[in-house]
């Protein structure tokens, strides 16, 4: 039997703002257990939610990025259940009348073509605060300080049809977001969290299958790993004549296994009624209009300029353009060396391998634009071949050179190439001179041999040099040299 | 209303109901939603649906962080607390 999948996203996005959306505490991650949460956020009597401004401008953003129509007329709404990270006893959001309605957004699939993923809508709300439950003689700890942290809940169509699809819509989210500067982004912090809906069905059905929710997945690799294991945990219950419950799982990404959190006999019963303690929040053409006005670049429009101004491929393009910082940098350094495809390649070769073995942002890389400029500068001023660059920016990364300066370290370091080209012709004559066999082998080799044969000379010659012979100019004239010997015999 | 739907809304809401005082629950609950049936009667065709009583907006507030750390305080009245968390029975879900 062949089956397909068919898979929706809930995204919680965390709002960038200073302060809580419905309290001034601050929303600044990492700080001790309840040092920021305040009255507000632990629901003591007598307080009342005052609506932070930023966060709905933060996801009128959103919905403007992803041709969403704003809801002008936002209300709020009570969801009601028990936990003890929710103090208030309900959750403020939004249910009929959320603050984005239906947009989309396009998602490139891996042969290259585009497919657009839409979206249902997307509701602004506050997060809860967090439960600890290791080591309390038996208790649990309760932190609030997230608790009123703003989210934009983004609920998508089931418009993705295996994991590669929900990772790309994913992470096209998570660039957009960032872009936008509405969410730090921030995935080992909890600022996106993914949960996934999913069922199978026989190829060819038209009605769903009954699908089950995994819930609070927080990187790409999770949400592919949690996919996979349950489109197969399907597939084998309904291939060996089972049926799908209905249910929420929970993924563990440590031990690569997930397990059911309750089904839907036991679902929670919300109660939702509007919140009496908010009113309607009205946002006006004016308003909208200005945040219009001020929508910065994004990332489909990024990709497309570095086309156009840059001459980049579409590769390219797309992946130095994905995420702000990276293409903030890739612009900084091409201002200053004039070099789009080998600053391209740097940022996307070498500096992307050491980023990602040491796990660092762009933002935290040791090397800056301008040292990555001047790098390139001197590779294209022939000052260095491309392998002596590789020395120099490693040095660049170890922080050798307390001044971070690249003519500093290629000095120090004696790494001046040899492209002076009467010196470089007296190591070619010399070199030829000290290996008459292979030359003769040289002269017999049919032309289309001849090629490969010219590695050796080189090898040669750059050993010689210590390698600092500049390898294009001892090309050109060692064929120069070869061609004249031959030519004379 | 019957008994069964009051105790599932009961323990929803965790309140504890009595089996003594069931009868009598039920019996006010379902006065209430025949009110509730009374006005679902009103022809609101035309009506759009009222989400609060006040005919005026939310005012919003600027994003800035106005509150200081007040943990002590309002833990003072906390059965349990260990390294600034609350502590409650513990729950997994």
């Amino acid at each position: 039997m062949e089956w397909e999948t068919v898979i929706g996203l809930e995204v919680h996005v965390q709002l960038a703002t200073k302060s809580k959306i419905f309290s001034g505490a601050s929303t600044r991650f990492g700080a001790e257990p309840n040092t920021q949460a305040c009255a507000i956020d632990l629901a003591m009597p007598g307080t009342l939610p005052v609506a932070n401004e930023k966060a709905f401008r933060y996801a009128v953003m959103f919905g403007l990025a992803t041709h969403a129509e704003i809801g002008q007329r936002s209300v709020f709404e009570r969801k009601n259940y028990f936990y003890p990270d929710l103090p208030k006893g309900y959750q403020t959001t939004q249910l009929d009348e959320p603050i984005v309605g239906p947009g989309s957004v396009e998602i490139v699939l891996d042969d290259g073509t585009t497919k657009s993923i839409r979206i249902h809508h997307a509701h602004l709300e506050e997060d809860a605060g967090k439960s600890l439950h290791e080591d309390f003689h038996g208790m649990s700890g309760i932190d609030l300080n997230r608790a009123g942290t703003p989210l934009i809940e983004i609920v998508s169509e089931p418009d993705m049809s295996n994991a590669q699809e929900a990772v790309a819509y994913a992470k096209k989210l998570h660039s957009i977001v960032t872009s936008l500067g509405i969410c730090d982004g921030e995935m080992s912090q909890g600022s996106m969290r993914f949960d996934v809906n999913i069922s199978v069905r026989m190829k060819g059905e038209e009605a769903l299958g009954t699908r089950t929710e995994t819930k609070n997945l927080n990187s790409f690799k999770f949400m592919e790993e949690a996919i996979a294991l349950e489109v197969e945990r399907q597939i084998d219950i309904l291939e060996a004549g089972g049926v799908i419950t209905q249910e929420t799982r929970l993924y563990n990404g440590d031990t690569k296994t997930a397990r059911s959190m309750r089904s839907k006999e036991d679902a929670n019963d919300y109660r939702y009624f509007p919140c009496p303690d908010l009113l309607p929040v009205i946002l006006d053409d004016d308003y909208i209009d200005s945040i219009r006005a001020q929508l910065p670049e994004l990332p489909d429009a990024r990709q497309q300029r570095f086309i156009s101004e840059y001459q980049l491929s579409e590769y390219d393009a797309a992946i130095l353009s994905d995420n702000t910082q990276t293409a903030i940098f890739f612009e900084q350094a091409v201002v200053i060396c004039q070099d789009a495809k080998l600053t391209a390649n740097w940022i996307m070769g070498e500096l992307s391998a050491r980023l990602n073995a040491e796990e660092k942002n762009i933002t935290d890389s040791p090397i800056s634009p301008e040292q990555l400029a001047n790098l390139i500068e001197r590779i294209k001023d022939n000052t260095i071949s491309s392998k002596m660059a590789k020395e120099v920016f490693n040095a660049l990364w170890q922080r050798e050179d307390k001044y971070g300066s690249v003519d500093a370290i290629i000095k120090a370091k004696g790494l001046k190439q040899v492209s002076d080209s009467s010196a470089l012709e007296a190591m070619v004559d010399e070199v030829i001179a000290n290996n008459e066999a292979q030359i003769n082998n040289y002269r017999n080799a049919t032309p289309d041999k001849r090629p490969k044969m010219l590695g050796y000379f080189v090898g040669q010659i750059m050993k010689a040099s210590k390698g600092q012979a500049n390898p294009k100019i001892i090309n050109e004239i060692l064929l120069k040299k070869l061609n004249q010997l031959i030519n004379n015999t | 209303m019957k008994h069964d739907d009051i105790n599932k809304l009961a323990h929803l809401a965790r309140i504890n109901i009595s089996k003594d005082t069931i009868e009598d629950v039920t019996q006010s609950i379902n006065n209430i939603l025949t009110l509730v049936d009374q006005l679902q009667q009103v022809d609101t065709k035309g009506v759009l649906p009222m989400s609060h009583p006040l005919e005026t907006p939310q005012p919003l507030r600027v994003d800035e962080v106005t509150e200081e750390n007040c943990s002590k305080a309002l833990q003072h009245n906390a059965p349990a607390t260990e390294n600034g968390l609350f502590l409650v029975p513990k729950v997994i879900d």
